[in-house]
């Protein structure tokens, strides 16, 4: 337990090294995207900017609002829609199992690992013959269906840990299949909601394979937008910058004001929870 | 006790996600099984069936060759470094330090990026002509690399019709994920480290042991379920990895820095060949299922025993 006093300010020293270097390429994209057109050659890279110059923001918002619009109206129901099914199944799944759940429930999962590119051909065809093909609806349709597994798992996982005494107790009562599920489940799974919302929603806003084969132009969430922007020779580092930081704006809050129950998220996506 | 009515409630009520389930995965996968042994390679649908083609002509392939090489060569890399810079941190913070929240979130954040605004950032961070360069040239190194842009492979073996080794342009991406996934290694080996009991350290201490000792004989063991998920799920990540590469490099010079997944959108969705799309899709499929498959069989024993 005696660690020499040396040794504990090394350590720290290491830590702040380390932090600083991970934050590098955020200092990287925030001191790009304030510089003006002048000062975004190569030799400045490090600079700071000289001063504060929001060009690079308006162009890159002038470019991104239809594309940050589209992935709100996509990531917002996705996430609400796949949290509530989510809930539904682990509720069964962990509390009303009957012969062959534990199968199902296992062949539900390998859906989340499953590369998206073995179902993307098919997808899309689909998508044609429902009339959904290039249209937000559509791509909250999907996905809602790829979240199921991971939604399904967490809340499953979640609910084991509620004694299943306090479900008989209501049972005898008189409490059926819902009548526990909304006041017993609901109640306690706020916090599930939490963690499975935010991951839900990160995952969704983040997601790029179907967003770019399932959408075109005016339909194509932020994602698709930004790699446009930046995969386009003649828009300048500052915008695309900017770019980048508009489209991790919402992701990045997300993580600051509710850091807690993200890392709640990444742990429970592998499987043991 | 239950009455019949009741029993069939909750199946009933999880029986439309595993209908979408069985449509939208097992469903799908069959129908992509099929198109990847048809002629189908036009913009002209076709369900003519080519027996096993479309994969004799993949294996064949200078760019799936090379694709290969490269999700081996990446794979490596990316889970090496994750797991020990995530381990590396994880004890770095777990040694009640002040401030832990504030480090734990920073090397965690990355976590809550898109893989295609790393790819974007990095390109300009690792980008030959600046960004990095800049700092080493100013260091005094002479030999800068050049990151994402060499075409080099080392140890250049001919194999097939590929060099065979690891290209250098790889690392550069392997960077990038390596930076974005390490907060999740951290994450996982942190809540493992704190399932240690203090009694056991104690008890070894008590022994005699070294801090470093201990943390060999008596943490490490421990930890071995943890690295077991963290290989598995890392290396499917790494099997399908497709937007951050896409996003930051692209094919690259010579396919340097192709992957299946990046090879499977650019031929099916830009060049319409679709069964040859559907064959690279099976293969990643497949390889991923290798890893999936005896992980989840035995979680679920775990489970029940």
């Amino acid at each position: 337990m005696h660690k020499s006093t040396v040794g504990r300010y090394l350590l720290y020293l290491l830590l702040i090294i380390l932090a600083a270097l991970f934050l590098v390429p955020v200092y990287v994209m925030v001191i790009t995207s304030f510089k003006g057109l002048k000062e975004i050659t190569l030799d400045q890279m490090w600079h700071l900017p000289a001063k504060l110059d929001f060009s690079g923001y308006k162009e890159a918002y002038a470019k991104l609002v239809p594309s940050l619009r589209n992935s709100f109206l996509l990531a917002i129901p996705a996430t609400v829609l796949s949290s509530l099914l989510g809930s539904m199944n682990g509720y069964v799944l962990s509390k009303w199992t009957f012969r062959g759940s534990n199968v199902l429930f296992a062949l539900m999962l390998f859906g989340m690992f499953i590369p998206y590119q073995s179902v993307l051909i098919p997808l899309i065809q689909f998508m044609q013959s429902i009339h959904l093909y290039n249209s937000i609806p559509g791509l909250v349709l999907v996905h809602i269906v790829y979240g199921l597994p991971i939604c399904t798992l967490m809340f499953r996982n979640f609910y084991v840990g509620i004694p299943t005494e306090m479900l008989e107790a209501a049972r005898i009562d008189g409490t059926g299949f819902f009548g526990i599920y909304r006041r017993i489940m609901l109640p306690l799974s706020i916090s599930g909601f939490v963690v499975v919302g935010i991951w839900q929603f990160t995952s969704v806003w983040n997601e790029f394979l179907f967003a770019v084969t399932l959408t075109t132009q005016k339909q194509q969430p932020i994602m698709v937008a930004l790699q446009n922007l930046s995969g386009s020779q003649i828009v300048q580092w500052n915008v695309q910058m900017a770019g980048a930081l508009l489209a991790a704006l919402p992701t990045l809050l997300v993580y600051v004001l509710l850091s807690r129950y993200f890392v709640r998220g990444l742990l429970a996506g592998s499987i043991k929870g | 006790m239950l009455q019949k009515s009741e029993r069939a409630i909750p199946v009933l009520m999880i029986l439309p996600s595993v209908i979408a389930i069985a449509i939208f995965v097992y469903g799908f996968i069959s129908w992509t099984g099929y198109v990847s042994f048809t002629d189908w390679n036009t913009l002209v649908k076709s369900t003519h069936l080519v027996g096993f083609d479309n994969y004799k002509f993949l294996f064949q392939d200078f760019r799936f060759q090379s694709d290969l090489r490269n999700t081996l060569a990446f794979t490596v890399l990316f889970i090496g470094l994750t797991m020990l810079c995530g381990l590396f941190l994880a004890r770095m913070v777990d040694s009640k330090i002040k401030g832990e929240s504030f480090f734990r979130n920073v090397f965690i954040f990355p976590m809550a990026l898109s893989f295609i605004v790393t790819g974007v950032v990095w390109q300009w961070v690792l980008n030959p002509t600046t960004g990095v360069n800049l700092v080493l040239k100013s260091l005094g190194v002479t030999h800068l690399p050049k990151w994402f842009t060499s075409t080099e492979i080392v140890p250049k073996i001919h194999i097939g019709s590929i060099d065979f080794g690891l290209p250098i342009a790889v690392i550069a991406v392997a960077l990038a994920a390596v930076w974005q996934m390490s907060g999740f290694a951290m994450a996982m080996y942190l809540a493992g480290l704190r399932s240690v009991s203090d009694d056991l350290r104690e008890a070894a201490r008590v022994d005699g042991a070294t801090e470093s000792q201990i943390f060999r004989k008596v943490i490490l063991p421990q930890l071995k379920p943890i690295s077991m998920s963290l290989i598995i799920i890392l290396a499917h990540i790494s099997l399908k990895i497709f937007d951050l590469i896409y996003a930051m490099t692209g094919p690259g010079a010579m396919f340097v820095t192709d992957v299946p997944g990046v090879y499977m959108f650019e031929t099916t969705f830009r060049g319409n060949h679709y069964a040859q799309g559907a064959g690279i899709a099976m293969i990643m499929l497949l390889l991923v299922s290798v890893l999936i498959v005896p992980y989840l069989v035995s979680s679920f024993r775990k489970e029940r025993g």
